[in-house]
């Protein structure tokens, strides 16, 4: 191709081709396409797109270095292709200029190519390049020809340095041997390659970056006049192209993107009145409008209208979309693509708009209608189906918008309606499509091109259906594909619209119904109100008379419509309830109660919902109306559900009602749906669990009685206005059901609810008893039936009968027994009407009669208050008191008062048994303590007999005897004396009066006497305070061993002193030993020779038991005919005494106990016993206490010679024994004696004796309390101090 | 500035809903609506990939060919979507976000009235006036 010494300048390729990048090796890339001709005619051969490519490394000013892929071409050298000033482009640069010579011989070069040489120089120079670069290629036969002349050679290499190169030795190259493949060749080619790339790197590093500088200089240029945004337009482009052939996509998309942000300011500066003269080009009318463009790399078509300076707006747009389309398809970012298509669609149109550019009516929609489709072939064309669908999310705008956009085209062309277009629109059509100009020859053979399917759905009205439908449900599909149901349920509405249009309600309806559901759900009030509307024309359409009744009954009551849409809803209503039942086709509508009013309150006329039997119950329902005008309802009935047996479990006293429900809560909540809203609140109980047997606690919790009704899903359950037609939607569409058959109904008919709240009084029904749950509400409009299926929160009422009940309670707590108290009758009449001549027989006892009073009234009354007073006829026979009752309706209080008298029992004594009149099983008042009063208490059983049942009543009462008597026995030597205390125990004071005392039995004794020793006749005895009477029994023989006595007096409240308020208080009691049987003296005998005891010396103890006169004559008999062992032991027995000191003042030392036999003969008689003891304390010491006790031998027969020593040892064990209890009573020593007898009983055989303590009145200690001195010992020398 | 303004409870009713014009009004109560589609994508894919150090913002939800929807969701899942004229080129991502941080400031001190019930509509005079603030300043 050329020949002799070539010249050749390396330019870039142009990006047109760089799509292809090359992967392979440098050195072999270039040894193809580089071949040396192996003519010996030197001729160097190009091969005609003689590309080289070169690895090597950028490093442009401001970025970071990167490994870039140029691409060069080798072309011939020619004057004409040196750039002239000032054009920029970059593409087509000569970046390194290379002469070839295989020159070798010296004249040669000095004649030819010397001159050759400075030539190219000099052109190069002219032009500004410095980027050259000379190879001489040594061929290898020509230094076999000139053999050993190696010199000369070499020195051509050496000339050209010296002529041309004068400091840059490197821009001279030594190609040796190109042809061979020897060593020498492949190093220098290796050399020569590396030359090259450097060379070219630096050659292209300088341009780039010099290019840039210019590029930015240009753009600093932008406000001065005449500067023109398409001339930079092309300037940046190029940078972008050559980034583009370097395959920087990153660093050539950048500069696209900075070309539109340029643009958009301008539009934006325009819009803010800143108008740059270049952008009039862009403001004039669109007059086509044929979509993106996307299959070709570069669209040169609008490249060169742009360079021209005619493009309009959506050229320039279109263009570089396409350009950033490309690049990132080459980054792999599609998805970016889609986002950014629908940004610049939106951009597009609004900058239209800004610039006020005449657009054809339609254009817009056509350009973006058509875009999308391409941007979406385009993705398709390079991604796969899989990786689509995973990205449906990105794409799923452009299909909603393409859909939209088809939509108003659609509209604009008269294609939607069912009467098709008019020749206006077919004008219009026409118009439109010519602006789309031809196809473009790429997509003139695919038969689904997105200029193909504008053009067919503007054809007709059908073939626009079938696009428009497909791809509204290609949307919808991916809509729901990505979770985005708002988005498709919006999409489906408007299809619906597209449906209703077209004159096609049923398939609008299902959309309808969906979308509408949702927003319901939602609680998005405004689109429910206008989708509901657009429901209701559909459902009219369609002739469903019943949900078009239902939706128009939810639109009257919607407040969002103007007051004149819901008063003409609301006749719509009006007018299907009052078609006759033939015409309407449904006989009967039912709906739900939800549309037509709201129940937000139920109130109970008694106020505790609970009434008996047969009585007046008001029911009272608040019904908020939601219609827009007054509406006259046929009837209004309340469902009853009657639960008989509730009320025999719980009793009409069970469960208290609320005499009030309200519903507000229930009701929703303005604003918050009601599907979301909590509905019912949860009702909450505490439980507790206890065990059976004892009733303890075993666990306790919270339950949650309505949790069925909280816990369910939501979802499913359908909103009140499930609009969808019942046969779609199932169960849950199903109509309310009506009211149950043959249950209670309460009723109220020919009622006018007025909107806003109304009140309707319902007569409840009470005739059985039971529970009654008010469970449904159902309002008749007419033909049409508004129903309330369930009434919840659960409104119950409860209607009781019940038995009559008789009670009687103190009028005043405590009762006290002995005085007339007066008590109260409460009788509650129940279901039984107290007729005339009904009586209450009361059976008589003694110990409490019934105090009949004239004139004694009886106070009727109701719940309400009292009713009548009538006088109550009080008669007593013996055995029963009648008292008889005023006629009384049922469920009815009947109260009167009766004065009872409980007589105090006299004493510890029993009664005698008693029997009723009626023939009771015997009973007896039960005395026992109260705890709280300490006042003994009797329960005196009341039997009544009343006139409604068989069965007597027994009704008990409570008394409490007011005093708390005790007597007890005191004795001075031989004179004796009887102390009774009365304690008054109550609250309130007494006087006493009348206090006597007497032998009581059947053996009086005249000789006996006792003579009164008490001052006054009547006694104060205040509450809590007690007063003692002392009486000395004086007998002219000896006093009886036991003695029966009475103790009488009267008592009266204090302050009412005549004497008939007075009642007699009796005591009985009993007292046995009384006769003084012997008197202990003891004495205190200090040692020899000392006037006073001392402490740690012995002193001596004297006791002298002195056996007293012998009772009486008859005593002795009745003694003895009493207990012979006790006779024995009065005459004949022995006595035992021991000293004991339990204070440990004394030490008893020696013999602390003995035996003393009584002489048999009567008379006085005495024995004296010394014991030692010892004072342990100085000062005035207590004598030891000394003990006498009764000494019985089990069997007086065998009473044995030894017994003495026997008894002694056993009776000091049974002494150490009661020392070491420090309360040594005579109790715990009877106890004793009483286990040792049962053991005697036990063991005959063992003869063990026994010790019995005398009586409290038979042994008489002279020294009782005695004190003696006791000095504190002679040589005492440490003093004790005691100090408290 | 803002054309709509809206507050939707966590379950996706709306607590509060205002546009400027009356007119459009139907219109913009579906666009906030659907905008809970992308709302409630956001929030997953937050969810999945932060955990819990999430930003209130959830910038531009979609743009329309009018308007551009905005939104923003509370720690309590109550989000605020603000609908932009598409025209009204001068507003920034940072006007944006300091409208929403005001409105949740006003949104927070109605949720502080201890007389109003949560769940409920606002009613606040003090909420509206500062929506009113944010849509007059378009003039």
């Amino acid at each position: 191709m050329c020949r002799g010494p070539g010249l050749v300048h390396v330019s870039l390729h142009s990006p047109g081709s760089a799509a292809a990048p090359r992967a392979h090796g440098v050195e072999e890339v270039s040894r193809d396409n580089l071949s040396v001709g192996s003519s010996a005619s030197t001729c160097l051969n190009v091969s005609p797109p003689c590309v080289c490519v070169c690895a090597c490394v950028l490093r442009t000013y401001g970025r970071a270095p990167k490994m870039i892929h140029l691409e060069a071409n080798f072309v011939q050298f020619k004057e004409e292709l040196l750039p002239k000033d000032g054009t920029k482009a970059l593409l087509t640069f000569p970046f390194l200029h290379i002469y070839w010579t295989d020159c070798c011989d010296a004249e040669a070069y000095r004649g030819s190519v010397k001159e050759d040489v400075s030539r190219w120089q000099s052109s190069l120079r002219a032009h500004g390049s410095a980027d050259w670069l000379i190879i001489v290629v040594d061929g290898g036969d020509a230094r076999k020809k000139n053999k050993g002349n190696i010199l000369p050679r070499s020195s051509i290499v050496d000339k050209i340095r010296g002529d041309f190169c004068n400091k840059q030795n490197d821009r001279c190259v030594v190609l040796s041997e190109p042809l061979k493949d020897s060593s020498r060749s492949q190093e220098s080619w290796n050399s020569l390659l590396l030359k090259l790339r450097t060379l070219l790197l630096m050659s292209f590093t300088k341009n780039l970056g010099r290019f840039e500088d210019d590029m930015r200089t240009l753009r600093e240029k932008r406000t001065q006049p005449g500067w023109s945004f398409c001339q930079y337009f092309m300037v940046q482009e190029e940078l972008a192209f050559v980034f583009e052939m370097l395959q920087q996509f990153e660093d050539a998309l950048v500069q696209y993107d900075e070309l539109d942000a340029l643009f958009t300011q301008y539009v934006l500066n325009f819009g803010a009145g800143d108008a740059a003269k270049w952008l009039g080009s862009f403001c004039s009318p669109v007059l086509n409008w044929s979509g993106l463009l996307l299959r070709r790399p570069i669209d040169m078509e609008k490249r060169d209208s742009i360079q021209r300076g005619s493009a309009s707006l959506l050229d320039l747009r279109s263009y570089l979309f396409s350009r950033q389309c490309t690049l990132l398809i080459f980054l792999q970012r599609p998805w970016e693509v889609t986002q950014r298509a629908l940004e610049l669609l939106h951009n597009c149109v609004q900058e239209l708009r800004l610039l006020e550019v005449s657009v054809l009516r339609g254009a817009l929609d056509c350009w973006v209608f058509l875009s999308c489709l391409e941007v979406l072939h385009r993705i398709e064309s390079c991604c796969d189906r899989a990786q689509l669908a995973a990205n449906a999310s990105h794409t799923v705008g452009l299909w909603a918008y393409a859909a939209d956009k088809l939509k108003a085209l659609g509209h604009l062309c008269g294609l939607v309606s069912c009467k098709g277009p008019t020749s206006e629109d077919l004008n219009r059509t026409v118009d439109l499509l010519a602006g789309l100009g031809d196809e473009r020859p790429e997509t003139v053979n695919s038969l689904q091109s997105p200029y193909k399917k504008l053009k067919e759905a503007l054809s007709s009205v059908e073939a626009f259906e079938r696009h428009y439908l497909e791809l509204c449900q290609a949307a919808m599909e991916m809509y729901r594909a990505v979770g985005r149901l708002r988005s498709a349920r919006l999409l489906g509405k408007s299809l619906a619209e597209f449906y209703m249009s077209k004159g096609e309600p049923e398939r609008a309806e299902a959309l309808l119904a969906e979308a509408l559901r949702s927003y319901v759900c939602e609680g998005w009030t405004f689109p429910v109100t206008h989708t509901r509307k657009q429901m209701g024309e559909c459902q009219k359409l369609l002739r469903r008379s019943a949900d078009s009744l239902r939706t128009s009954a939810l639109l009257a009551g919607d407040g969002n419509l103007s007051a004149e849409e819901r008063t003409s809803f609301c006749r719509d209503v009006l007018d299907y309830a009052g078609q006759p039942a033939d015409e309407g086709g449904d006989p009967s509508a039912t709906l739900d109660m939800g549309v037509l009013a709201q129940l937000t309150r139920i109130r109970f006329g008694p106020d505790g919902a609970c009434v008996h039997s047969g009585a007046a119950l008001r029911v009272e329902l608040t019904l908020r109306c939601l219609m827009p005008v007054a509406v006259r309802v046929d009837e209004l009935a309340v469902g009853v559900h009657l639960d008989a047996e509730r009320v025999t479990k719980g009793g009409a006293r069970g469960a208290a009602l609320p005499g009030t429900v309200d519903f507000e809560a229930a009701v929703t909540a303005p604003g918050r749906p009601s599907s979301l809203s909590a509905g019912p609140p949860p009702e909450m109980d505490e439980a507790h669990d206890r065990s059976p047997s004892d009733d303890s606690l075993s666990s306790a919790g919270v339950v949650c009685r309505n949790a069925h009704l909280l816990v369910r899903r939501h979802d499913s359950g359908s909103p009140p206005d499930a609009s969808g037609p019942p046969a779609r939607n199932g169960a849950s569409g199903a109509p309310p059901a009506a009211l149950k058959e043959g249950a209670p109904v309460l009723r109220a008919s020919g009622i006018t609810l007025e909107p806003g709240d109304n009140s309707v009084v319902l007569a409840a029904a009470s005739n059985e008893a039971g529970t009654y749950t008010l469970r449904q509400l159902c309002v008749t409009l007419a033909n049409v039936n508004f129903v309330l299926p369930h009434i919840y929160p659960s409104v119950q009422y409860h209607v009781y009968s019940q038995e009559p009940q008789l009670s009687v309670r103190p009028l005043s707590e405590p009762l006290l027994a002995g005085l007339p108290q007066r008590v109260k009758f409460t009788l509650l009449t129940g279901h039984y009407a107290v007729r005339k001549g009904d009586a209450l027989q009361l059976s008589n006892s003694d110990s409490m009669p019934v105090l009949a009073h004239v004139g004694c009234t009886a106070r009727i009354a109701n719940n309400g208050g009292a009713v009548a007073e009538s006088a109550l006829s009080v008669q007593s026979s013996d055995k029963v008191t009648s008292i008889g009752l005023p006629p009384t309706p049922p469920y009815h209080t009947l109260e009167f008062h009766l004065e009872v008298l409980c007589l105090i029992p006299p004493g510890p004594e029993r009664l005698a048994d008693e029997r009723l009149t009626n023939g009771e099983a015997p009973r007896r008042p039960r005395s026992y303590s109260h705890p709280d009063t300490a006042m003994a208490a009797i329960d005196q059983r009341m039997s009544i007999d009343c006139p409604w049942s068989i069965y007597s009543t027994l009704l008990s009462l409570t008394f409490h005897i007011p005093f708390k008597t005790e007597h007890s026995l005191l004795s001075a030597g031989n004179r004796k004396y009887i102390q009774v205390c009365v304690h008054n125990v109550s609250d309130c004071d007494f006087t006493l009066a009348h206090v006597k005392l007497a032998e009581k039995g059947p053996q009086r004794r005249a000789s006996l006497e006792m003579p009164c020793l008490n001052a006054c006749a009547r006694q104060l005895l205040c509450s809590k305070q007690s007063v003692y009477f002392l009486w000395e029994a004086t007998c002219k023989e000896a006093l009886p061993s036991s003695l029966e006595c009475v103790f009488s007096a009267s008592f009266c409240p204090r302050g009412r002193c005549e004497d008939a308020a007075f009642e007699p208080f009796h005591y009985h009691f009993l007292m046995d030993n009384v006769p003084t049987l012997y008197s202990v003296r003891a004495d205190m005998v200090p040692p020899a020779g000392e006037r006073h005891c001392r402490s740690g010396s012995l002193c001596g103890l004297e006791v002298v038991i002195e056996r007293a006169a012998r009772p009486a004559d008859g005593e002795p008999a009745a003694a003895a005919a009493d207990d012979k062992t006790d006779a024995e032991g009065l005459g004949s027995g022995k006595v035992m005494y021991e000293v004991a000191d339990s204070s440990s003042n004394w030490a008893v030392c020696g013999r602390s106990s003995g035996l003393v036999s009584m002489p048999s003969s009567s008379g006085s008689w005495a024995h004296k016993v010394h014991i030692e003891v010892m004072p342990l304390f100085a000062g005035h010491l207590p004598f030891p206490k000394i003990k006498v006790l009764k000494y019985l031998p089990h069997n007086a027969s065998s009473v044995q010679a030894d017994a003495d020593s026997q008894v002694e040892n056993d009776s000091l064990s049974l002494l150490d024994k009661t020392l070491d209890d420090a309360a040594a009573d005579t109790a715990s020593v009877r106890s004793r004696g009483s286990v040792q007898s049962l053991g005697e009983q036990q063991h005959r055989g063992v003869a063990l004796p026994r010790l019995d303590p005398f009586g409290p009145g038979q042994v008489f200690n002279h020294s009782h309390a005695r004190q003696v001195l006791v000095l504190p010992a002679a040589d005492e020398h440490i003093v004790e101090v005691h100090a408290t | 500035m803002a054309v709509c303004i809206a507050v939707i409870a966590k379950e996706n009713y709306p607590l509060y809903i205002r546009s400027v014009s009356p007119q459009n009004e139907l219109k913009f109560h579906y666009t906030v609506h659907t905008s809970l589609d992308v709302v409630e994508e956001k929030i997953s894919a937050v969810g999945k990939s932060l955990g819990d150090q999430r930003e209130f913002y959830l910038g531009l939800l979609y743009p329309t060919e009018d308007y551009k929807v905005y939104g923003y969701v509370t720690n309590s899942k109550v989000k605020f979507v603000i609908v932009v004229d598409s025209a009204n080129t001068s507003l920034r991502d940072n006007e944006i976000r300091s409208m929403f941080r005001k409105l949740h400031n006003s949104f927070t001190d109605v949720m502080c009235n201890p007389f109003h019930t949560p769940g409920s509509p606002i009613q606040s005079k003090a909420f509206d006036e500062i929506v009113s603030g944010m849509m007059s300043q378009s003039a």
